[in-house]
């Protein structure tokens, strides 16, 4: 090109054009403008890339406002639940029973209550989970009944909780007799855990790198010692994460539980051993979720302090134990050797 | 060696033996005290809890277990064996004592332990001082036509909106059935697209918040931030307001009895439950929660 | 001598580094036997689940309602003493208005998260942002219902002069803040998932950042985003407590965003426990578990397939 001689085409091919700025000036739908001499500046932005640059700055800026418009008003709400809930919030709050028709004192009894469903509902889902992650990751081949059982965990996942609710009516209450219980209730929600804690489980499982399982196998271990001594204890990160989400999970359902075991209420011993333990298995208890329920729609004289302070007790338990988790996540990913 | 095996057994001890004493710790401490069941009517649940938060201080062994739901739920769990006391807001239907006598083998007994002035509550704001039977008929009812505020002489817009936000409660509870039994008739339906309340402080709360709203509740439920109407038999004529005394004299033209059914003849704890319901105790507990308690004569039977 | 007549010695002071047999591995094929047997558990408790709901709406099912009646009738009135009528075409209605509302506000919101999150935001920030997101999705949903009803509904009244404060918009908007967590990770995952050279490609080529994330990423991670979106629909249909507070619950046909309408599982939620067990109206809320059950299973399949759509393009 002759940059002595910036408006001249260079016509080395019939009718190529190779001045680009020409090109871009006479590009159709624009009115001329002043000719951008390549030789002042090769790299000064065009009018395309000037065009660009704003849309790109509008496109960042337009979802930055939408990624914050949707985290801010949430804050915000939370916030204006912590602030109408101070007044209430204290440590009797947490340790005291119900008193006064349940429009004063704490919220000890369904909060030990909600204790019990998790503890109980993960003691039965977590094994169960865990194995079978175990088993998808680990020993079976990639053939139909595979696929069906990937399917079911997915939609399994996907169920409504009030029809884990009916599920639980149906299974535990009446047909396994028994009853509204704590038991009914809390094998409901291992059910509805299940298949978070198996995909989870099976996730840890495939981040092992299979070297480690080869090595394995070279030095003539069976699977089974692979996986107990090498794959589990490298995968436990990623398989505590998956069942400590579900505690909040669990804490947190009120539809599952509404007809399978909470009441409510229940009177509750307020000091000793009772007080630690106060439901047996097959008693029906109270439940935070359903007590802030219960709380809303049925007790008469409830002031609005006491309302929120259970509402904040909930979501700040579900938020607690939900950083717990990605803490340890955090934690455990820095410990990794590979 | 030893210490590494003493590792792992210890581990695999503590992971089983943890979850087993916790649970034999959740079974054991019930073995030695008495549950009774109590479930129903919504409209009876503060008054249920208020009785089972009491009795509790009296007879710490025996602890009663309540929920709510609508007496719909007390008398489906009493005929099929999940409770002990059913309350409800609302006379068993025939076809439910049937039943009854057909899954429990024996035949529920009636035991009124209070009565209720269903209070009409609308917003603070709302200037209507009373209402007639005929328009409540006309305004919840299927065949009536009553939908905008300025029908019943309102100037227009007055709460808001003309049209009126008829709360109602959900269909299987007392305060619904009776409701319609008493002031729609016998065989009527109620009018669709109601605001359904999921219990009767929830309906008092809603009308609280929304002032083109109107709606009935227990007259135990009112609050500051609504009001109750007079209610009148026929259009026209001074409405009663509810209250204790227009309930018990049957002035007031919605009131009704509370009553507990169990299957069979009551015994041990449950009776002594009963019975201490019906006692001046028990009675002072419904008269404290704006209820009605039964006259004297009637009581500690 | 390596066959099974000789028993392996289980120490051997020559060769300490052999695996000791324990009594663990001697129980191995039991072992596996058990881990197989907790892995059939997933297919066993879906088939469950469909089982029991199907057991108790088997006699509505079969005969006890008209089933033409049942999804098209908006006469709900299953405790009249008149004749009992059955009809949820209200209730889809409710749950499908609900939904669609939750939806129009949750993917442009959700997907243009993911994109920024994904695409525009640098490290820190970002990771701050990823542990927002998943924490908003941890909060229970009666807490949102409570949010709704006491927060949101006095807001509505105020400001759009609604009669009622809990109604359609308000269950939309409620739903919406529920699904967009879900939308965003799966979105922000399926973002992630398109090859950086993709990116570099048309980074080459002078795109702009919007222009990759516009002409590129959209196009090659659509199944993924369609994913995400389904997802967040599941999620929004299955929803309980939440609308069972927020929406007003009346059996209507709304005719206007601000009128209260009823979803399918509120329904089921507030009238199951008065029915009593093998009485019509019992047989006829488990009827519509079964439909709420399929329909969540048709649209996670489609999900499921969208995303195999994916695996089967990207061979």
């Amino acid at each position: 090109m002759n940059n002595a001689n910036p408006g001249r085409v260079d016509n080395d091919n019939a009718g190529q054009v190779s001045n680009l700025s020409e090109t871009a000036n006479n590009m159709p739908g624009r009115g001329r403008v002043d000719n951008l001499s390549y030789g002042d500046n090769p790299f000064a932005p065009t009018l395309l890339e000037k065009r660009k640059r704003v849309k790109e700055l509008f496109a960042q800026y337009a979802l930055g406002a939408i990624t914050i418009s949707l985290v801010l008003p949430v804050a915000a709400i939370l916030g204006f639940l912590l602030v109408k809930a101070w007044p209430v919030l204290g440590f009797s709050f947490l340790f005291d029973n119900p008193a006064n028709r349940m429009t004063a004192g704490g919220i000890w009894a369904p909060l030990v209550g909600t204790f019990f469903l998790v503890l109980i509902s993960l003691s039965a889902a977590a094994p169960v989970g865990i194995l079978a992650g175990v088993y998808l990751n680990e020993f079976a081949r990639d053939n139909w009944f595979t696929r069906s059982i990937n399917l079911a965990v997915m939609n399994l996942a996907g169920v409504p909780s009030i029809v884990h609710g009916l599920f639980g009516v149906g299974a535990f209450v009446l047909f396994l007799g028994l009853g509204r219980s704590l038991l009914a209730a809390s094998l409901t929600l291992a059910v509805m855990t299940l298949p978070v804690i198996i995909t989870s489980t099976r996730e840890a499982l495939a981040a092992v790198p299979m070297t480690f399982r080869e090595a394995c196998w070279n030095m003539g271990a069976t699977r089974w010692q692979t996986i107990r001594t090498i794959v589990l204890p490298n995968s436990i990160s990623g398989i505590l994460t998956g069942v400590i989400l579900q505690v909040s999970r669990s804490a947190g359902e009120t539809a599952p539980i509404l007809f399978t075991g909470a009441v409510f209420f229940t009177p509750v011993p307020s000091h000793g051993w009772g007080s630690f333990f106060p439901y047996g298995l097959d008693d029906r208890c109270m439940a935070l979720s359903m007590h802030l329920f219960t709380l809303a729609t049925q007790v008469r004289g409830v002031s609005d302090e006491y309302l929120y302070g259970t509402a904040v007790v909930l979501v700040g338990l579900v938020l607690a134990v939900n950083s717990a988790s990605i803490l340890l996540r955090g934690y455990l990913r820095s410990r990794k050797k590979w | 060696m030893l210490g590494r095996v003493l590792k792992r057994w210890s581990s695999i001890a503590l992971i089983v033996l943890l979850p087993t004493a916790l649970a034999a710790g959740c079974g054991q401490s019930k073995d030695s005290s008495t549950a009774i069941r109590n479930e129903g009517s919504d409209t009876m649940v503060n008054i249920a809890q208020a009785w089972a938060e009491e009795y509790d201080h009296k007879h710490p062994d025996v602890h009663v277990q309540v929920l709510g739901g609508g007496s719909g739920v007390g008398i489906a769990s009493l005929i099929d064996g999940n409770c002990d006391l059913a309350n409800t807001s609302r006379k068993m239907k025939p076809d439910e004592i049937e039943k009854a006598r057909q899954k429990r083998g024996a035949e529920p007994r009636e035991i009124v332990v209070g009565y209720d002035a269903l209070a009409i509550y609308v917003h603070k704001t709302n200037p209507l001082e009373s209402i007639s039977l005929a328009e409540l008929a006309a305004l919840f009812g299927e065949e009536g036509t009553l939908t905008k505020w300025s029908e019943l002489g309102l100037p227009p817009n007055s709460q808001g909106s003309d049209k009126i936000i008829r709360v109602n409660r959900q269909s299987g509870s007392g305060t619904y059935f009776f409701f319609r039994e008493t002031v729609l008739g016998k065989g009527k339906d109620m009018k669709l697209a109601s605001v359904d309340a999921n219990g009767s402080k929830d309906a008092v709360s809603l009308i609280s918040h929304t002032p083109a709203a109107i709606g009935y509740s227990g007259m135990g439920y009112a609050t500051e931030d609504v009001k109750m109407l007079k209610v009148s038999r026929r259009r026209g004529e001074p409405g009663a307001a509810p209250t204790l005394e227009n309930a018990r004299n049957g002035i007031y033209p919605i009131t009704r009895p509370l009553q507990i059914y169990v299957i069979g003849q009551p015994a041990g704890p449950v009776k002594e439950y009963l019975d201490w319901i019906l006692s001046p105790e028990g009675q002072e507990i419904v008269m404290q929660l704006g209820y009605v308690p039964l006259a004297s004569k009637e009581s500690s039977k | 001598m390596n066959d099974a007549s000789t028993p392996v010695k289980t120490t051997d002071a020559r060769r300490p580094g052999i695996a000791r047999r324990t009594v663990v591995d001697r129980a191995e094929p039991l072992i596996e036997g058990l881990i197989r047997l907790c892995g059939w558990s997933a297919i066993v408790f879906v088939f469950a689940i469909f089982f029991f709901v199907f057991w108790g709406a088997k006699s509505a099912l079969f005969g006890g309602v008209s089933l033409v009646e049942f999804f098209t009738s908006a006469r709900w009135q299953p405790t009249s003493e008149v004749r009992p009528e059955y009809g949820i075409f209200a209730l889809l209605v409710g749950t499908l208005s609900v939904t669609v509302l939750a939806m129009a506000f949750a993917v442009p919101l959700g997907l243009g998260a993911a994109v920024f999150i994904s695409e525009f935001c640098p490290g820190k920030p970002k990771e701050i942002l990823k542990i927002v997101i998943e924490l908003l999705a941890a909060i229970p949903s009666i807490v949102w219902g409570f949010i709704g009803y006491m927060v949101l509904g006095p807001i509505l009244i105020e400001t759009t002069g609604a009669a009622v404060g809990v109604n359609l918009l308000n269950g939309g908007i409620i739903l919406a803040l529920m699904s967009v967590p879900i939308i965003v990770s799966v979105g922000e995952d399926s973002l992630k998932a398109v090859p950086d050279s993709f990116r570099e490609a048309a980074l080459s080529l002078g795109a702009s950042r919007w222009e990759i994330v516009y002409r590129v990423l959209f196009p090659a991670a659509k199944h993924g985003l369609l994913a995400a979106v389904l997802l967040g629909v599941g999620r929004a249909i299955g929803e309980t407590m939440a609308v069972l507070m927020c929406t007003g619950h009346a059996v209507q046909i709304p005719r206007g965003l601000l009128d209260p309408v009823r979803t399918l599982t509120a329904t089921i939620a507030s009238e199951m426990g008065e029915s009593v067990a093998g009485g019509m109206h019992y047989s006829v809320l488990f009827l519509i578990g079964l439909v709420l059950f399929l329909i969540t299973f048709i649209v996670n399949l489609a999900a499921d397939l969208v995303v195999k759509g994916v695996r089967n393009e990207q061979r």
